[in-house]
């Protein structure tokens, strides 16, 4: 039985309202670590789920995500140090005491970050799509490190040396808020027509082509909008961390949210999730044994590949009623009458 | 002019370094239609091998003979092909009828296993090589100033090379890769032992790409854990450049690879250097994609 | 028909988290001893700079603690390794400060690491002392930064004078690293002073830390025929190119900064270095009795000679101790609070300890006299020291 949208709607609100006070009005009673935690992991969450999108549903091998999160961090992160202080003064505040005008900059930020990561998705979408498997990932692997190099060649955004100094305007609450969309904007995505085509594409791109689903716009569809939300990703870290520097953002990052998408399953939004929040908060369990956390990771990666191939939810999300029944099944009544 | 041709030294060195990776790649990815993500890593081991067995036989700075190196070489060699194989066997071979992409990934991990591990057992510090063969200035005709480890770099690795011509184009081993390469089931049909041929080539690629960090560890006396990780991709983009799958083609992509990019970093900014060998992917993928001695293959529906 | 209220779902959440955040806020209450953070690079290229200012931060520890503490409390140090990587410095900071709760930090000797975590002290309001990062950037940070060690546009000149002057040479090459804020900064203000004084700059190229080959841009360099190569980089790249420099036949000294003070670096250059200079903050052979007690203590603890990093280390802590010192005598309440108060309490105490270790002046260290100047910088003298032997030989001391 569907509840009315209005309920709904206002259960939402509600939600997202309580969380909202609670952030600003009893900040001390939230746990610092622990929200770091969360936030970390909403972003992994975007990046995952994200990545799902081209990798998982469309089927494009990519192995540069990493660059669209660089270039929405490094653009949300530049213009909040560069035309922050003009918006902000228009607004009758400072940078060092944004008020209420933190939340536009963040909103600003993430619209430019996630357009600019999005754009750059659009322009390698384009070119890459005469290439399959190996040489597609390899070709994005590729771009992925160029636009970490050209990053690290402007001078105006730190160079080799990092943007410092980033206003922080990352709280839990917008993190958690575009968690929510992230999710709900795949989830919706890839239940509607678009998703089927995406589906497609990945299937078998020659018969989707000879039966008419444009799958060039497809692809490029997949590769924006998952940039996009790699973008917003990147400019919420920025404006988390304060400090960008391109390492952060090479080729290991891509591989693991590759990781996450593959451990959690490919085509699996659940499993993006689940995934993401396992793979931020284990590295932090696993602290006393720091060194040994990456060989663990690897070998985790390889034995997956070996045991299991399809990650934890494979290719589906799990269905909670279906797993209930098979824990718990009811009996059919006995064939004639009973005793 | 002096400085142009120095350049050109210091590029060809760099490029045959490359080259020789890169032929594992190529040699792989030519029987199994497979990228050894892991490969540049192997290149590390090699290095970190021949370390340990410096350290073995006691030898110092300036302490070591021609033989004494050449030993060191020959058991890195050994060594990695070693490696190879257990990779092979354990991570690649049960994996060979599943997606391409379930191999790549594995591959993947196999590669940050062997960086990491390398973190976990030799530490993340570098470490210094001795330079047991001491170097000598030499100057050649035009007045380039070379060093006489940097023409043992370019004459290993050109004796490496011929070797390997001879191995894959002379003898009845070579013969049957060259026939794997070709189609593998017509020459499982035909008898060749297919799975140990492509064990004899995960082997053969290793080895050469240890003997490769050997090279360059006794010239440029720095390693470290995480030192195959950008030869490694430089050097399957040289693999690509050249056309993968094939292995003159592997020697030449090498040679332009490490010539571009040393110009570049010698004439415009050394930053812009690991940047080279991507956009050199990008354009080749996008113009043409078989590589430079490479044969264009078309999508069967 | 998969539901489209999954997602709606998700949103509730939010109310369990909510629960869990606010019920795992902890109250810190741990009582009794004075944390400290300290963050360096205890792994990784630059693992010296670390491994020696820990070094010296541990033996001012130790003589703090063998004294009785400060106001019969104990002092702790909680180190934590940035693997000489910025975006990793910021996370350690980050960690030292929200979950370890240390009333301040230590830290760092590479500029870059030191920019990326400065920014996180100063929005927590903690303290944080640099031993060793020269870039002037750091402290511009905010005011809850400082530094006991003279920063590059000094350096540079110190050099470029010496130069000049010293040696005088008129043509001098630059081999920066330009993935370091200190190097790039450095090689900057030596470039404006060298040329100031009339000198040429006959070539100026750029590596990144963490690279091995340096024949383009050196070869690139030669062609100039400069006098002098000035390469203000770490230990771990200059050895190499000094290596590579004279493979290529270059026989003129190279020039430097402090961040070639470290006890690998001949081990790496061998005899490349042999009358090369640098620039740096003490000399182990310096006569006075405060540095030769350093010096007999240090060497008779670790096994070797204490080059600059610990040495500033050494001096970092102390003075922090003193301030804390300071701080007891003036308001004991106040230092009660910050082994363990509640957050308003520390932050009050943690200012009041600002404002002492910004009004330090003539603090006897190993380094030198340490006073703070309004940008929060110290303004001490350099040394000018030569690579002999796999010695750093003292050659000259420079301005003040």
């Amino acid at each position: 039985m569907r509840r009315p949208f209005v309920l709904r709607a206002a259960l939402t609100v509600g939600l997202l309202g309580l969380l909202l006070v609670l952030e600003k009005v009893f900040p001390h009673l939230i746990n610092q670590y622990a929200a770091r935690l969360m936030i970390l992991s909403g972003i992994n969450i975007m990046l995952a789920v994200s990545l799902n999108l081209i990798n998982g549903f469309t089927g494009q091998f990519s192995l540069g995500h990493a660059g669209f999160m660089a270039i929405g961090g490094y653009t949300s992160g530049y213009f909040a140090i560069t035309a922050g202080p003009r918006v902000l003064s228009a607004l009758g505040a400072t940078p060092t005491d944004p008020g209420a005008g933190a939340a536009l900059m963040l909103v600003l930020g993430l619209l430019i970050g996630g357009g600019a990561a999005a754009l750059a998705g659009l322009l390698i979408g384009i070119p890459t799509l005469r290439l399959r498997g190996d040489y597609l990932a390899i070709a994005t692997l590729g771009l992925g490190e160029i636009i970490r190099v050209v990053i690290l060649n402007i001078e105006a955004v730190g160079g080799a040396r990092g943007l410092n100094n980033i206003p922080s305007y990352t709280s839990f609450f917008w993190v958690y808020l575009m968690v929510a969309l992230t999710i709900v904007v795949n989830w919706n995505l890839v239940r509607s027509r678009h998703g089927r085509a995406l589906l497609a594409v990945r299937e078998d791109e020659v018969a989707a082509e000879s039966l008419g689903v444009p799958t060039t716009r497809y692809k490029v569809l997949a590769f924006t909008v998952g940039a996009a939300f790699a973008g917003m990703a990147g400019s919420l870290f920025a404006h988390y961390l304060r400090y960008l520097n391109t390492n952060s953002f090479s080729f290991l990052k891509s591989f693991e949210v590759v990781i996450m998408v593959v451990l959690g399953g490919m085509g699996s939004i659940t499993g993006s999730v689940s995934a993401a929040i396992l793979l931020t908060l284990l590295p932090e369990f696993l602290r006393p044994i720091k060194a040994y956390r990456m060989v663990i990771y690897a070998l985790l990666l390889v034995l997956l590949m070996l045991l299991r191939p399809q990650g934890i939810f494979g290719a589906g999300e799990p269905n909670p009623r279906a797993l209930l029944r098979r824990l718990w099944p009811r009996r059919a009544p006995a064939p004639g009458g009973g005793s | 002019m002096q400085e142009f041709l120095q350049q050109l030294v210091n590029g060809i060195t760099w490029g045959s370094i490359y080259a020789l990776i890169a032929l594992g790649y190529t040699m792989v990815y030519g029987i199994l239609r497979f990228i050894n993500f892991a490969h540049g890593d192997v290149y590390m081991v090699g290095a970190y091998i021949a370390y340990y067995l410096v350290a073995a036989f006691g030898l110092s700075a300036g302490g070591g003979t021609p033989l004494a190196a050449l030993l060191i070489l020959l058991g890195a060699m050994l060594g990695a092909a070693g490696l190879g194989i257990i990779i092979e066997q354990a991570a690649y071979k049960p994996l060979r009828r599943q997606p391409r992409l379930t191999v790549l990934i594995t591959a993947i991990g196999v590669s940050l296993l062997l960086e990491n591990g390398g973190i976990l057992v030799f530490g993340a510090d570098p470490k210094f090589f001795p330079q047991i063969l001491t170097s000598r200035s030499v100057r050649l005709p035009g007045g380039a100033l070379t060093t006489s480890h940097q023409l043992l770099v370019l004459g290993g690795a050109l004796v490496l090379m011929v070797a390997l011509s001879l191995v894959v184009y002379k003898s009845r081993i070579g013969r049957a890769m060259r026939a794997l390469s070709f189609n593998r089931d017509a020459a499982n049909l035909m008898g060749i032992p297919t799975d140990r041929i492509i064990t004899f080539t995960f082997a053969l690629g290793s080895a050469l790409a240890a003997a490769a960090g050997v090279l360059v560890a006794l010239s440029t006396p720095r390693i470290d854990p995480l030192m195959g990780l950008l030869p490694g991709l430089k050097a399957f983009v040289a693999a690509v450049l050249g056309g993968i799958g094939n292995i003159p083609g592997a020697m030449l992509g090498g040679l332009v690879l490490g010539l571009a990019e040393t110009l570049v970093s010698g004439y415009i900014s050394s930053t812009y250097r690991d940047a080279i060998a991507f956009a050199v992917l990008i354009v080749i993928l996008l113009v043409r994609p078989a590589g430079l001695l490479g044969r264009a293959v078309s999508e069967k529906v | 028909m998969p539901s489209l209220s999954r997602p709606r779902r998700l949103l509730c959440i939010p109310f369990a988290l909510l629960l869990v955040l606010a019920l795992a806020a902890d109250c810190g209450k741990e009582g009794g001893r004075l944390k400290i953070g300290e963050y360096g690079s205890l792994t990784g290229d630059k693992a010296t700079f670390g491994t020696s200012t820990h070094h010296g931060v541990e033996m001012a520890l130790d003589e703090a603690n063998a004294a009785g503490g400060v106001g019969g409390m104990p002092l702790t140090v909680i180190v934590e390794d940035d693997q000489g990587r910025p975006e990793e410095a910021a996370t350690a900071v980050n960690k030292l400060i929200v979950q370890d709760r240390v009333l301040a930090v230590l830290g760092e000797v590479a500029s870059s690491n030191s920019l990326a975590a400065a920014p996180i002290c100063q929005e927590h309001k903690v303290p944080m002392i640099t031993p060793s990062s020269t870039n002037p950037a750091v402290t511009e940070v905010g005011d809850y930064i400082f530094r006991i060690c003279f920063i590059d546009p000094f350096q540079g000149t110190v050099m470029a004078r010496f130069a000049r002057e010293s040696l005088a040479y008129t043509r001098v090459a630059v081999l920066r690293d330009v993935k370091s804020d200190y190097s790039v900064g450095l090689a900057g203000f030596f470039m404006a002073e060298f040329t100031r004084q009339g000198g040429t700059i006959t070539g100026d190229e750029s590596y990144q830390q963490g690279d091995v080959d340096f024949k383009a841009p050196l070869t690139a360099l030669m062609a100039g025929k400069p006098e002098a190569l000035y390469v203000p980089g770490y230990y771990t790249e200059v050895g190499l190119i000094a290596r590579q420099a004279r493979e290529l036949g270059y026989t003129g000294p190279l020039l430097g900064g402090d961040g070639w003070d470290s006890p690998k670096l001949t081990e790496i250059a061998g005899g490349a270095l042999d009358g090369s200079f640098l620039s740096n903050h003490y000399s182990v052979e310096d006569t006075s009795p405060v540095v030769q007690n350093f010096v007999s203590s240090y060497r008779l603890r670790y096994g070797e000679a204490p080059d600059a990093m610990a040495a500033l280390g050494y001096d970092a802590m102390r003075l922090l101790v003193s301030c804390l010192k300071q701080l007891h005598t003036e308001d004991a309440e106040a230092l009660a609070a910050l082994a363990g108060g509640d957050a308003a309490a520390q932050g009050a105490a943690r200012a009041r300890l600002r404002t002492l270790i910004a009004a330090t002046q003539g603090f006897p260290g190993v380094t030198g006299e340490i006073t703070l100047d309004e940008a929060r910088n110290a303004r001490k003298p350099a040394v000018v020291l030569e690579v002999q032997g796999g010695q750093l030989r003292y050659r000259e001391r420079i301005g003040g």
